[in-house]
């Protein structure tokens, strides 16, 4: 078998977004190959020969996501519209589909970069590999559950859970990982060489995943080291940073960092201005949830709490904060560096969290872990 | 009508005669415009010589154009290139575009030929063939400086005049349509300018649509590192990616013998930004704004250029760059060919090119005197008359522009099969190669590179259609200009729709190709490639190209694009595409 269709498939497992022997992945050269024999090969065949892409995931998602991603499909009126940061900006929305046949797939697929089809499971291609698709399935899966518990909070608080939704929702968290721990200890500062630093890099980028507070391609990682900051490459995996980590002098004179992580610049304005050395921002996913869970009535900005919020928001004091991704006008680097100068971290509304440190990850880390533990016991207080 | 103007600016240099023409909207739908439509009406006369007077010139711009999509004011050039005998086009920037649509234009066809220098002045539905008999041998800046006032300009300069074969289309002075020598065929025309002038507006079919979508768009691009990051191309111009070519070993040196160039730290995008001090300058309707002009009025060297002025010719001096550069643009000549033209002529005559004879040569090329002459046929031509062929690092006669294949095979197979010859845009795949965008693949496989390729190349060939920068492709899709497509003109696609349009137009040029005797045989690289390595550098290591590996991705490409065996067109494919086979033309368009 196409080595790579083995990899993907491993990483759906070993991430929990897929149950071993469910994923179906198909890519497509100038032949077709599949990861394995399967009845629906029928339809990602006539799929795969009327759209221009060249890897097809299509998988039940493991659980807790099956429950979740099956009931916002089923109550949906067609596309589910998760309000986090990947979706707002990558995927727009999450269309549904109750039927299994080319036609009806095709013409989703013709429009978004997935499908979910209740009882059947994620449908997502890729254009240039198949990671692009293991990506979206990620996302579809990060965002389902994102909203699901920002959904049910908000009924919750209105008195709107009938017997379905509570019976779902405690079947749900009892699916959930167990809180993070950590009793260990990650590589200590001060670093001395560029190795040693890229080595402390991969190390705590790898924890961030295994701990489960970045899914996927996300996340980001840096460490300013003398005169350079070193800082994870765009659309890398934390736990495969490799060969992935971009030296970026802080007087510009290299334009290598051109393939730095989309947050460069917010990780180069907490160094410059905060003392801060080490960086480490992750999508823990009760914290984003949180970050979304805002009892202001009539604000002003509602509806736009991503771009500009004008009140000073926290959970259990770790400041909230408005802004998107990279460098535009309402750039989370205008936010996040100042409100992190004096706290453990900073939650980003609807996005994820950042975490700083001076000497090495020691402290970011043991943090991130604390956030999330804390927003997670936040939201099951809030619930009641 | 939404979007398009439907209307196209037909002149005839021969009777010095211009009209209206009607588009047909069936044809406006089926190849959008831009490139797609260049394209169409250029295939009944593509097997003409490119300087018979019926050859076309065109002039098209996209739906998108004049109105509030992002960075969509581009427009394609298009005949048959004097250099590589394909298709040739470029897609250029500036306003002229703009102009075009706003004269109420979706495009103009150039035919004919007239007996003295001459230009073209638009304003709005008034087409007017004026006597440029004084502008001889004038240079570009010149002849735009005496153009003030009507409008945005697209002017040829001495080189074109003096039958350089990569000749250029300068608009608006500072942005080139750089390749495949159109240039000259303009000038073989004896036409030296066109001005367009307009005051229309375009109608846009939902402009709450095209809000929404627009700020997707807008949305993505201030995610993308590339555009919008500290060290993306807003912010340094293209050049941003010299010190990456150079740190993945895969900057083209002293004519691609070598992959890396010992001096680049001093002279990349910082460098010339920290001694020029140049402002952002762009097209119109584009907020990226990566091109970069000093107060002067000099432009800075887009990446290409910077690379190979400095790189490809071994040339330390920072200030040579900007002269060729310059010399280039005023003479309209295409800096890639030029530069690689010179780099063949360094090694065939075994002389290492000094700062100053850079200068000098470019000149002589301009002017066609002494050597010059012979250079301004291009590398492959040049090296051809000194039995020396191999050295001339081009693909179907095009010099290869600053990415070394060895350094990414998704480029090796790009650069083979592009059907204007070498090309790094038609399939683009530095983006996910080397830029990680929409994700990374491994450069030194290639492993699922064929589809890859052709699918880049039909993204290419739909967004060059609309016409929208392909940079913008760095962040978002065809998913995200669907729908801005959609609200300008109204009609219903999808990403994946407009990417079946720009499978219908790469299979259109493939057939004008194979018109003109092109076959797989044409699909290959320099024999270099396959024979020597580049640079060793820690972890990296660049190796030839295995030819086997290369072979058979090319097979996998011809099954992917649904060619035969050799790289032909097959009619009942053409056919499924809405293609009709191609006629021998006869009199006039």
């Amino acid at each position: 078998m196409n080595q790579i269709l083995r990899i993907y498939e491993d990483k759906l497992i070993k991430n929990g977004l897929a149950e071993p022997g469910a994923p179906l992945l198909g890519c497509l050269d100038a032949d077709l190959e599949w990861n394995r024999t399967d009845m629906d090969f029928v339809v990602f065949e006539a799929i795969f020969k009327r759209l221009h892409i060249n890897s097809i995931i299509f998988s039940r998602p493991a659980e807790p996501y099956r429950s979740i991603i099956d009931y916002l499909a089923e109550t949906s009126n067609g596309i589910i519209t998760p309000q986090d940061c990947e979706t707002r900006t990558f995927l727009h929305d999450l269309p549904v589909s109750f039927q299994f046949l080319p036609d009806e797939i095709t013409s989703i697929l013709k429009k978004r970069k997935s499908i979910i089809i209740p009882g059947r499971g994620i449908i997502t291609y890729g254009m240039v590999g198949m990671e692009q698709a293991y990506v979206t399935y990620a996302s579809v899966c990060f965002a389902c559950f994102i909203k699901f518990f920002s959904d049910l909070l908000w009924d919750a608080k209105r008195g709107n859970i009938d017997e379905r939704k509570r019976n779902l929702f405690d079947g749900v968290v009892k699916r959930l990982d167990s809180p993070g721990a950590f009793h260990g200890s990650l590589m200590k500062g001060p670093f001395n060489s560029a190795d040693s630093v890229c080595e402390a890099i991969q190390e705590a980028g790898r924890l961030t995943v295994e701990h489960r507070l970045v899914d996927s391609y996300f996340g980001n990682i840096s460490f300013c080291h003398g005169q350079t900051l070193y800082i994870s490459q765009t659309g890398s995996s934390l736990d495969e940073l490799g060969g992935c980590i971009d030296p970026c002098p802080l007087d510009g004179s290299s334009c290598v960092p051109i393939t730095a992580s989309s947050e460069l610049p917010a990780h180069l304005k907490i160094v410059q201005t905060t003392g801060y050395r080490a960086i480490l921002h992750g999508h823990p996913k009760f914290s984003v949830i949180l970050s979304m869970d805002c009892d202001i009535e009539n604000c002003k900005c509602r509806g736009a709490c991503h771009l500009k919020c004008p009140h000073d928001r926290s959970v259990r004091g770790i400041p909230i904060v408005s802004g998107e991704v990279g460098s535009g006008p309402h750039s989370l680097c205008n936010t996040v560096p100042e409100a992190i100068r004096n706290e453990s971290g900073v939650i980003v509304y609807g996005h994820g969290v950042f975490t700083a440190g001076k000497t090495d990850f020691n402290q970011p880390f043991k943090n991130l872990i604390k956030i999330e533990n804390n927003c997670r016991e936040e939201y099951f207080d809030r619930i009641g | 009508m939404y979007g398009w103007c439907g209307k196209i600016a037909r002149i005839n240099l021969s009777d010095q005669t211009g009209w209206v023409d009607a588009a047909d909207p069936d044809i406006l739908k089926t190849f959008i415009g831009g490139r797609g439509l260049s394209g169409y009406y250029l295939r009944e006369k593509i097997t003409l010589d490119w300087n018979h007077p019926d050859m076309p010139l065109l002039f098209f711009a996209g739906p998108l154009v004049n109105t509030r999509s992002p960075t969509s004011g581009r427009m394609t050039i298009m005949s048959r290139s004097p250099l590589t005998a394909t298709v040739g086009d470029s897609s250029v920037g500036g306003s002229f575009a703009h102009q075009l649509k706003k004269a109420g234009f979706d495009g103009i066809i150039i035919t004919g030929k007239s007996e003295t220098l001459c230009g073209i002045e638009i304003q709005d539905q008034t087409i007017r063939i004026v006597d440029a008999a004084h502008f001889t041998g004038r240079k570009i800046g010149e002849v735009h400086s005496l153009l003030k006032g009507r409008g945005s300009t697209a002017i040829i300069g001495p080189a074109g005049e003096n039958g350089v074969l990569f000749s250029s289309i300068i608009v608006d002075r500072h942005f080139a349509a750089g390749r495949t020598g159109i240039g000259r065929v303009a000038g073989s025309k004896n036409l030296k300018y066109l001005t367009v002038k307009g005051t229309g507006r375009t109608k846009v079919f939902d402009p709450e649509g095209l809000r929404s979508a627009r700020e997707d768009v807008f949305r993505l691009a201030a995610a993308s590192p590339v555009l919008l990051g500290e060290y993306g191309i807003s912010r340094f111009g293209t050049g941003a990616l010299y010190d990456l070519m150079d740190a993945r070993r895969m900057m083209p040196t002293d004519n691609f013998r070598k992959t890396r160039f010992g001096n680049a730290s001093r002279m990349n995008a910082y460098a010339f930004k920290k001694k020029y001090s140049p402002k952002k300058a762009g097209c119109r309707g584009c907020h990226i704004l990566c091109k970069k002009i000093t107060e002067g009025r000099t432009s800075m060297p887009e990446f290409e250029t910077m690379s190979h002025f400095s790189a490809l010719l071994d040339n330390r001096d920072i200030d040579a760059v900007v002269e060729a550069n310059r010399i280039c643009n005023e003479m309209g000549m295409d800096t890639i060919s030029a530069a690689a033209t010179l780099a063949c002529f360094s090694e065939i005559s075994k002389k290492k090119l000094s700062p100053q004879k850079i200068v000098s040569l470019l000149r002589d090329i301009g002017k066609s005197k002494g050597i010059g002459a012979e250079l301004g046929k291009g590398a492959m031509i040049y090296a051809q008359g000194c039995g020396r062929s191999d050295l001339a690092m081009a693909v179907k006669g095009q010099e290869l522009p600053a990415y070394d294949p060895r350094g990414a095979y998704g480029m090796a197979l790009a650069y083979a099969t592009s059907s204007r010859g070498g090309c790094h845009l038609r399939a683009y795949p530095i983006s996910h190669e080397i830029l990680r965008k929409p994700v990374a693949t491994d450069r030194f496989s290639f492993k699922g590179k064929a589809r890859m390729i052709k699918i880049g190349e039909d993204l290419n060939a739909a967004a060059d259609s609309l016409t929208a920068c392909k940079f913008i492709f760095f962040a978002a899709s065809l998913e995200e200009y669907a729908r801005i497509y959609t609200a300008v003109t109204g009609m219903k696609t999808s990403g994946q729709d407009l990417f079946e349009t720009g499978e219908r137009i790469n299979y259109n040029e493939r057939m004008m190709n194979a018109a003109n005797g092109f076959s797989g045989k044409d699909d290959d690289l320099p024999g270099r490639f396959f024979k020597s390595s580049g640079e060793k550098d820690g972890s990296i290591q660049i190796d030839p190209i295995d030819r086997a590996a290369f072979l058979t991705a090319r097979s996998n490409y011809y099954r992917a694009r649904k060619l035969d065996k050799n790289g032909m067109p097959v009619p009942k494919v053409a056919r499924q595409l809405g293609l009709e086979p191609l006629t021998i033309p006869t009199g006039d368009l």
